[in-house]
């Protein structure tokens, strides 16, 4: 099969391209750009004309719900909605039932996105068995069943021995580490960060220092150990600070943040919207600005959707009794197109955020359109302004507070492994 | 109004209508027959998750007295260990053609998200949401202050003691702020004032001494026994000592200074038995106008339908 994409605004930071031009796929693989092959002959067109074209997008932070919490959404549902979206890796985090202690999970989550068949998916493994935060998992076992990290999401670690045992042998075993900085005493009981809307509203508040008193404490467990970490889901200026220094001198570390971080405070909380209720929770102003501020440093290699689908139920309650998290797969290309549309960051930046720098971190052949690369592809109507309703919404995750917002830039065409696995 | 659920929202002139209505409440209690007929017919259901004798009570004499069919459901924790959510005890209550819900709850928004999800028609009263909002007891409150002092624009008022976890002070707070107290402070040790708590318009106080001078209210509140836990207090010794209100304390407020404290009232961990029985504090004043400002906003939402 070959495809030809014409007159498309390809870009691609990966490769150093922003231009409008046309893209050939041959089989599952990208043959060439600009110029088509030696006796290119299409079998399918695509017009892309006022569209940008840029490498399938690379979540790094997807809840799949499967298995165990099939109620809140499956691998199916959930993949169907990431493609719908543009997005053609994403990455399950291990806090499934079961958790992701053995290669039988893995296989499993692997087997039934074979079945689903809609985009790629790739596997953090748990850090600690059951995520209990004592006894280590088997990660060589891991390794070898294809996780690409490992990680204790937000389950707390025993002390701070435990977490420096898990970095060393996880680095013996060449598997990035992925770590929630969050002190778990300090967060205790929180729903909301803590600040004027916590005081205002009678909310237990979330410190910022619940994070950087984590950063702080693992990064001094890096200098000891020199072990590779990612930061997942930072939430202050104060961490970034932190690690920027350290990054400077010399730590082999790197951040994230998710997109609705960047969005809300925790002064756009009005009322108990369980809605807003999300871990880390919306800081205060300063911190969404100091968070914009530094999204093009190097320290950040991905901006994701930290997708978290709920029932209905488990979000219909008073506030500090709903369930954290936010269904935001859809909502992940839109809101980094309106930082780009605020000026907080260049077109670019923001395509290597979504990309080629994710899949860099987590050492996956994707994110790229270089010749050769698996033809996973993002078509995007940059212009189309769209609003995001219950209907509408792909995940079986209603659960946003973007909900009737309008959105500018609506994904027309997915590819992944250069089979249309989604279009308008 | 359909709901009541928190001083914040309110203006000022519904907090004057609803210390008016029970202004013509008060001497109800007087007559021989206790009651006015404006709720004959009417069922209200006190729906209390969390344990509470006197304010359940006060509002089932306040029903009472405005002749609904009162029923009083102490539901604790039962429900929700059995797996009902509170949506469904809702649901199972609503079933019965109540007109009127009454709810205490220790999560914070839940009366909001119960007059969210109930019946159009029926009204909800917030009696205490986890540490956000206890509505009436701040009526209550004002109602009092406006006895005694008639004017709250030239009133200091000290609130002492436990911010943190009180939402009788956050509704406290926005009632005197929206009648225009002159001054409001907030007096208590750091661990139990909230973070920014200057974003609601309170001077805030760490010293007792400091915080009481020149003050014309005193609103004490009740100290919970489990504070001693999580290292936010020593001892109720030590917080006696520095915040307990006493008789040399008291003598640094303004010289008719009012002692209030909304029970039950804790002798030598948070007020001395001299102070809370002497001739300045209004304490029981403040339990039987409990009665009379609970009619009013019943009746004042019984006549909005």
């Amino acid at each position: 099969m070959k495809i030809e994409i014409k007159d498309a605004h390809i870009i691609d930071p990966s490769i150093g391209i922003n231009e409008i031009c046309n893209l050939y796929i041959q089989d599952h693989n990208i043959a060439a750009i600009k110029d088509p092959p030696e006796g290119w002959n299409a079998d399918h067109t695509i017009d892309a004309q006022a569209h940008y074209l840029i490498p399938g997008i690379v979540d790094i932070a997807t809840r799949l719900r499967e298995p165990g919490q099939e109620h809140k959404a499956t691998i199916e549902s959930e993949t169907r909605a990431a493609v719908s979206a543009g997005i053609t890796s994403v990455v399950c985090q291990p806090d499934t039932n079961p958790v992701v202690n053995t290669p039988a999970e893995v296989e499993l989550i692997l087997q039934k996105n074979n079945s689903a068949n809609h985009c790629h998916v790739y596997v953090i493994g748990a850090l600690t068995q059951n995520l209990s935060g004592n006894i280590l998992t088997e990660m060589a076992a891991l390794k070898e069943a294809g996780v690409v990290g490992v990680s204790n999401c937000h389950q707390p670690l025993a002390n701070n021995l435990v977490l420096r045992r898990a970095m060393e042998y996880a680095s013996g075993q060449e598997l990035t580490l992925f770590i929630h900085p969050i002190d778990h005493a300090l967060s205790g009981q929180g729903c909301i960060h803590e600040g004027m809307t916590a005081t205002r509203m009678g909310l237990t508040g979330i410190p910022n220092a619940a994070e950087t008193a984590a950063v702080g404490a693992i990064l001094a467990l890096i200098e000891q150990t020199n072990v590779r970490v990612h930061f997942c889901r930072i939430s202050t200026q104060r961490s970034l600070q932190l690690l920027e220094r350290a990054k400077f001198d010399g730590a082999p570390i790197s951040a994230d943040m998710c997109a609705h971080q960047l969005f809300f405070s925790d002064q756009d909380i009005k009322s108990f919207d369980s809605n807003y209720h999300v871990i880390p929770p919306f800081r205060s102003q300063v911190d969404v600005i100091g968070l914009r501020k530094r999204l093009s440093n190097e320290l950040i290699s991905s901006i994701c959707s930290d997708h978290q689908p709920h029932d209905a139920d488990s979000k219909l309650a008073p506030f500090p009794s709903t369930e954290p998290g936010i269904s935001s797969l859809e909502t992940l290309l839109p809101l980094v197109l309106r930082l780009v549309h605020d000026e907080v960051i260049t077109l670019s930046m923001a395509i290597s955020l979504l990309t080629y720098k994710p899949a860099q971190l987590l050492n996956i052949n994707a994110g790229s359109l270089a010749a050769g690369m698996p033809a996973d592809i993002c078509i995007f109507n940059p212009d189309l302004e769209w609003e995001l309703t219950h209907a509408n919404i792909v995940s079986h995750g209603k659960n946003t507070p973007f909900l009737n917002q309008t959105f500018k830039g609506k994904v027309t065409h997915t590819l992944v492994n250069g089979k249309i696995v989604y279009q308008t | 109004m359909q709901h009541f659920l928190t001083t914040e929202s309110l203006s000022k002139d519904q907090l004057i209508a609803i210390l008016d209505t029970a202004e013509s409440f008060t001497n109800v209690d007087e007559r021989t027959v206790k009651k006015v007929p404006l709720l004959r017919g009417k069922t209200i259901v006190n729906l209390f998750f969390e344990a509470s004798t006197r304010t359940r009570t006060t509002f089932e004499l306040a029903a009472k007295r405005l002749s609904a069919d009162v029923l009083n459901i102490n539901i604790g924790a039962s429900a929700t260990v059995k797996g009902e959510s509170l949506l469904d005890t809702l649901r199972n209550l609503e079933a019965m053609n109540v007109d009127m819900f009454i709810i205490r709850h220790q999560d914070s928004g839940a009366a909001e998200f119960i007059s969210k999800h109930i019946s159009p028609g029926i009204s909800v009263i917030n009696a205490g949401d986890g540490r956000h909002a206890h509505p009436t007891q701040a009526m209550l409150d004002m109602f009092t202050i406006r006895k005694i002092k008639q004017d709250f624009e030239t009133l200091k008022i000290a609130i002492v003691g436990d911010i943190l976890h009180s939402r009788v002070a956050r509704s406290q707070i926005h009632a005197l702020k929206t009648l225009g107290a002159k001054e409001v402070r907030v007096i208590g040790p750091r661990t139990l004032l909230p973070a920014r708590v200057d974003t609601l318009g309170v001077q805030a106080f760490h010293n007792m001494e400091n915080g009481l001078k020149d003050v014309d209210v005193i609103m004490m509140l009740r100290l919970q026994k489990e504070r001693m836990q999580g290292g936010l207090l020593p001892s109720e010794h030590e917080y006696f000592k520095l915040f307990g209100l006493t008789q040399e304390r008291l003598a640094l407020a303004a010289n008719d200074a009012t002692v209030m404290h909304p029970g039950p009232i804790n002798r030598s961990v948070e007020i001395s038995s001299d102070v809370a029985d002497g001739p300045q504090s209004v304490i029981l004043d403040q339990v039987s106008y409990g009665i009379a400002v609970r009619m009013a906003i019943m009746s004042i939402l019984a006549g909005s339908e």
